[in-house]
């Protein structure tokens, strides 16, 4: 089985199959950070710090563990996920703006302590060793992309998602309806983490080094800006967002040294022309749906009707 | 010793401070976090090099120009990416607003090259005077003042002058400043100028005192700015000063005590407890929740 899978890999062009890794990644942390700030709402500038736990503590489970790369994933997430909730608990008692910073200040000391700890072996970084498994990489990895799109997009029609889209709306009135806000605020908190820390752990892997100033805010921007880009909320949105953020700066690479400038450019410009994202006011069943002729389902226009006008009723405050 | 750090950290805190001022007052208005705010600060400290370095001018004159120049770019940074989202959610400008700080940090690598560069000798000659057992630098009490100063004109333009009240105004409610007959937009451009004017003011101090002015110069003090403008209260004009002050002073504390490595954790450190305790901020509003 792996050395079949092995086989189907390798005719993939490596430097392809890196985009397409990076891609996937990308995917995963946006779906991460989409939970949070796309459907519950809270601003997160700090979704990097979670990819850097997941990485370190994914990591050092294979380094002085030699953990099976299944099981590692999974209590890297539980890890990554404990570490959020304790985190949240306090913090996201806070609203908006001071949410924002704290989550950021949290990212800075999360990658100033990691920069100082031995076991994390300093500035040098990690060398990450190869996964315990016989799966290659790039199947791990959309594997777990096609995983956390199911598990997203069914949260998002649970009663659990309903509750989250709820706070987003309006804060005391999801109370006054009997919904703990501060639970289910660190409930997500700590699944957008698990979500990141696992994305982290595939990113450790995948690169085979690892280094704390690799996932500063510009990392936690970077993820952020693929979710607002999509349009927050949307599943779709920040699996496309991903998706062209992650490779614009390979089909900039021509460019050389003017690609970060044009990356600056082109996030004001998206904004200017889509402000709410490339896929702010659209779902992706609907427009299968009225691909086919038919017309989207009732439920899910009532939905998206609302959700729209939490949406501007966020943006005004 | 002791009072030897506190300068230290006054002179430092008053550069943060600096800064911090243009993203509270910008935030008071239109509640956009300006991430794009440290990278005038980083411009401003290039200009002022410049200027030194080329037109061999004073570098009071340098401060001068570095000022006028940042107001300009802050003037049309607003202008260009943030006036067109004022309606539009507000994660869509603070993104924008990222992608203008890409936009110029990378601009500046291009232009200026990636290495720091020093202010040339003898633009400020730095003489120490002891007092007690302190060695204390002309230069910080250069900063110290320069700063004072421009915090006391900047509370005089905002508390003494029609434009100031018309500042007030437009923060306190935008849409009744609007029907009030302010004509906001000059007003959000006249808030954009004065925090622009700041920092470059701060950028130009910050160059001469650590001597080194690189394109990433802005990141980070940018960050620690806006951490010191939320640890004031953010839109509060004497909090940003406070906070920037407290900020400075911890973080020399905190290196003198031994902790060096870990300088850039100490504000945000700082930052997250006090805003458990007093989550809007030292000098905040406290504010109301309505449904």
């Amino acid at each position: 089985m792996g050395d079949f899978l092995q086989q189907i890999v390798g005719y993939i062009n490596p430097y392809y199959l890196q985009i397409l890794v990076n891609i996937g990644i990308g995917i995963i942390l946006a779906l991460g950070l989409n939970v949070i700030t796309g459907l519950t709402g809270q601003l997160s500038l700090g979704h990097a710090a979670f990819m850097s736990i997941g990485a370190f503590t994914s990591a050092l489970l294979t380094i002085k563990l030699g953990m099976p790369f299944g099981i590692n994933l999974i209590l890297t997430g539980f890890i990554t996920a404990a570490v959020a909730a304790l985190i949240g608990l306090p913090i996201l008692r806070l609203t908006g703006d001071y949410l924002a910073i704290c989550t950021l200040g949290f990212a800075e000391i999360v990658k100033v302590v990691f920069l100082n700890l031995d076991i994390t072996n300093r500035a040098l970084g990690l060398t990450v060793p190869a996964a315990a498994t016989s799966i290659p990489m790039p199947i791990v990895v959309w594997g777990v992309v096609l995983l956390t799109i199911i598990c997203v997009t069914f949260i998002h029609n649970s009663r659990f998602g309903r509750a989250l889209m709820a706070v987003r709306g309006d804060e005391i009135a999801a109370e006054a309806m009997g919904i703990n806000v501060t639970l289910y605020k660190v409930q997500s908190f700590a699944l957008g983490a698990f979500i990141a820390g696992v994305g982290g752990g595939l990113y450790a892997h995948f690169m085979g080094y690892i280094n704390p100033s690799d996932f500063g805010f510009l990392k936690s921007v970077d993820i952020l800006s693929m979710v607002v880009l999509g349009g927050l909320g949307s599943i779709t949105g920040s699996v496309i967002g991903a998706t062209i953020l992650s490779a614009a700066p390979e089909f900039l690479r021509f460019m050389a040294s003017y690609r970060m400038l044009v990356y600056g450019g082109l996030l004001v410009c998206m904004m200017i022309f889509r402000p709410n994202g490339l896929m702010g006011n659209v779902s992706f069943t609907g427009l299968v749906l009225r691909a086919l002729g038919r017309k989207p389902h009732l439920k899910k226009i009532m939905e998206q009707k609302i959700s729209e006008t939490s949406r501007s009723g966020n943006g005004d405050t | 010793m002791f009072f030897q750090q506190l300068i230290n950290g006054i002179a430092l805190g008053s550069t943060y401070a600096l800064i911090a001022l243009g993203y509270t007052m910008v935030y008071g208005i239109i509640t956009l976090i300006n991430f794009a705010h440290g990278e005038i600060y980083m411009v401003g400290a290039f200009v002022g090099l410049f200027a030194t370095a080329i037109l061999k001018v004073n570098f009071l004159v340098a401060m001068l120009i570095a000022m006028l120049v940042c107001v300009l770019l802050g003037v049309l940074v607003e202008r260009i990416a943030y006036r067109p989202l004022r309606k539009s959610s507000r994660l869509s400008a603070l993104i924008s607003a990222i992608g203008v700080s890409i936009f110029l940090s990378t601009l500046a690598q291009m232009l200026f090259g990636a290495n720091a560069k020093g202010y040339p000798e003898g633009v400020f000659p730095v003489k120490q005077i002891t007092i007690g057992s302190a060695e204390i630098s002309t230069l910080q009490l250069l900063i110290i003042a320069i700063s004072a100063i421009l915090m006391i004109a900047l509370e005089f333009i905002v508390h003494k002058t029609k434009i100031g009240k018309a500042m007030r105004a437009t923060s306190e409610d935008y849409n009744t400043a609007a029907l009030m007959g302010i004509n906001v937009n000059m007003v959000i451009s006249f808030t954009f100028a004065l925090g622009s004017a700041l920092a470059a003011a701060g950028g130009v101090l910050v160059g001469l005192l650590f001597n080194a002015v690189s394109f990433n110069m802005g990141l980070m003090a940018g960050l620690k700015a806006f951490a010191a403008a939320v640890l004031g209260g953010i839109g509060s004009i004497p909090g940003a000063m406070l906070g920037g002050l407290l900020l400075g002073v911890t973080e020399v504390a905190g290196v003198a005590i031994g902790f060096s490595s870990y300088r850039d954790a100490i504000a945000f450190a700082i930052l997250v407890l006090v805003l458990l305790v007093k989550p809007t901020g030292l000098l905040g509003r406290k504010i109301q929740k309505k449904v």
